[in-house]
């Protein structure tokens, strides 16, 4: 066992509407990252994956609410600190984040250098520009970045490119964690690939410590993460390595997303893709019990009567299911 | 087979489109041929710019042709009047990308509906027969035309938007259909429903369905046949099985690594940063 760089215990944080209503995005979202292992985070859209990336960083502003729950960093809790702390000490030192359209948040009128100066600044002020500039060149280089880039405009670089800088720019200040929010999804495959390396590149080289990856591309996090973790309307259903996830899955939403996976092998021609009927369930009224109830087709009626919580099943892994896993096993193998 | 006696729906000899600025000259789609018959799924992949969207565009009209022939059942292409496209677009439909821009966003889904039955001829049908269609329509893509009515396209999710197209060409009953990436933006769950619809589709009305992705894998579930696109050209053309299991071509070798797979390692050591 590896030192455990990220814990989290019962996060629970929630959306307020501007009608006041209450929508628990991340509901009790309990995991922990080893150092040098990564964290895949699958779901279909609109299921808490990117809230909970954003949770996990510390930092909440209007709408998004902390309830409750832990957010230890390498024995630090962080759940607990002043926005302004969070900003000053947490982000970008302790764990960075990639949001999803990252590489077009960059604005148009400044150089690539800039963008790392103002990084560099903000944690350490007075540090001596050519200093930056320095090790700059040298990150950018080790990332297998052309260090011309540092000179371009951010509409100078290809999308690819843009991307890679952006991931290069956010772990600067070698973070504990990285989270990556869909990082390769408006890229072509090749860039995708690229983007990556480039990832896997960081955790070899130790410029950060641990991963988090969150995309709904499932093929793509089999091949990244060490772990996976499915995602239903806010609550984990299914955690365990890539491998039980994929080949042997659990919970019947996780089941039915190990169905819709295209790849361009023989036999998926063949293989009948599942689709799971129905859309999730409108959070602002959460049903009671399973949430996943109204669209599994092994439902009971003791489903939908209380809170069912996490089971943990053979080979270190969980789901949140009534069944055992034999019977699921069973299900599964009779259609 | 049977499919080979019976004449191309679709056919492009020497096509060329040269997208011109000033001295700049882009050729787009260098010189291809291409013949899809009747009833198959065909695909077209390639990487962004390799001249997809502009071949799909040449042959939706959309666009002019620099040079070549498109030919659709046998004759030759025209649709250099307006009156002449409208009436080729009744046989040629498309289904694109974005989902949130392919509505008019004042126009409610009755309306997006019943303008197709009027398309199609079904303007004079009496109230509740349009209405039946409709619910039919809906039904095709399981969605509740009840919970549908009086609601604006922005209320509905992408991958119900997406269905909702298919709706619309499911009352047009056009004899080619042509998806240009019509699952890039949705998640990888609604993703298999609408493939599975489109498959449906094809069998429930037989039409030519032209299917358009970066992706190889969506390309090799769903096609028939597949043609691989390089800088406007064709490089490799063919039965599925044959090009995605045993691909010829460099390129096409590049682009079936490049896609991550399950029961196959995914090599990364052959990335070269510096393309």
């Amino acid at each position: 066992m590896g030192k455990t760089i990220l814990k989290v215990d019962n996060l629970k944080t929630k959306y307020i509407t501007r009608y006041n209503e209450d929508v628990y995005a991340v509901n009790n979202v309990s995991l922990e990252v080893e150092e040098g292992k990564s964290l895949g985070i699958a779901g279909e859209s609109g299921c808490g994956k990117s809230t909970l990336a954003l949770s996990l960083m510390g930092y909440y502003f209007a709408p998004l609410h902390y309830v409750s729950g832990d957010i230890v960093i390498d024995g630090k809790n962080i759940s607990s600190l002043e926005p302004d702390v969070v900003r000053q000490s947490v982000l970008g030192q302790e764990i960075a984040y990639i949001p999803q359209s990252a590489m077009n948040a960059l604005n148009p009128t400044r150089k690539i250098i800039n963008f790392i100066e103002d990084v560099v600044l903000a944690h350490e002020p007075g540090t001596d520009k050519k200093e930056i500039r320095q090790l700059a060149e040298s990150r950018f280089e080790m990332l297998g970045l052309p260090k011309s880039v540092l000179d371009h405009y951010p509409v100078e670089l290809s999308g690819g490119m843009k991307q890679r800088t952006v991931i290069a720019i956010s772990v600067f200040l070698s973070p504990k964690i990285l989270i990556a929010d869909e990082p390769s999804s408006a890229l072509d495959v090749s860039s995708q690939k690229m983007v990556i390396k480039m990832l896997l590149d960081l955790m070899d080289r130790g410029l950060v410590k641990a991963m988090i990856f969150i995309t709904h591309e499932l093929p793509l996090l089999y091949n990244v993460t060490d772990d996976i973790m499915v995602m239903y309307a806010g609550q984990i259903v299914e955690k365990g390595t890539a491998h039980q996830t994929v080949f042997d899955p659990l919970h019947p939403y996780a089941k039915g997303l190990m169905g819709s996976i295209i790849v361009p092998e023989a036999g998926i021609r063949n293989a009948k893709l599942s689709s799971i009927p129905g859309v999730p369930p409108n959070l602002k009224n959460p049903p009671q019990g399973c949430q996943f109830a109204e669209r599994c087709k092994y439902v009971v009626p003791e489903c939908k009567m209380h809170e069912i919580s996490m089971r943990s099943a053979e080979g270190d892994r969980s789901y949140r299911c009534i069944f055992g896993e034999d019977v699921l096993r069973k299900a599964y193998s009779n259609g | 087979m049977a499919e080979e006696t019976c004449e191309a729906c679709l056919s492009g000899t020497n096509l060329t489109k040269i997208y011109a600025f000033g001295k700049s000259r882009t050729v787009a789609v260098d010189n291809i041929n291409f013949s899809f018959n009747a009833g198959q799924v065909v695909s077209i992949v390639g990487e962004s710019g390799s001249g997809k969207t502009t071949l799909a565009k040449m042959l939706l009209g959309l666009t002019s042709v620099t040079s070549g022939q498109i030919h659709f059942r046998g004759k030759l292409l025209d649709i250099s009047t307006s009156r002449k496209r409208k009436e080729y677009w009744k046989s040629i439909q498309a289904i694109f990308q974005d989902p949130y821009s392919s509505y008019n966003i004042f126009t409610k889904i009755d309306d997006v509906l019943l303008d197709c039955i009027r398309l199609c001829g079904g303007a004079k049908l009496p109230k509740e027969e349009k209405l039946a269609m409709m619910e039919e329509a809906c039904r095709f893509v399981n969605l509740k035309f009840a919970e549908l009515t009086n609601k604006y396209p922005f209320e509905l999710s992408g991958g119900q938007m997406q269905r909702l197209m298919i709706a619309r060409v499911f009352l047009l009953k056009p004899q080619i259909l042509l998806a240009d990436e019509p699952t890039s933006m949705i998640d990888a769950c609604s993703r298999a429903t609408i493939l599975e619809m489109l498959l449906k589709l094809r069998d429930e009305i037989n039409m030519t369905l032209i299917f358009i992705t970066h992706d190889i894998g969506l390309a090799y579930y769903i096609s028939d046949e597949v043609y691989i696109m390089e800088h406007g050209k064709i490089v490799e053309c063919g039965n599925a099985d044959e090009v995605i299991l045993h691909p010829k071509e460099a390129y096409t070798k590049r682009l079936i690594n490049d896609v991550p797979k399950i029961y196959e390692p995914w090599d990364l050591s052959t990335v070269d940063y510096h393309v």
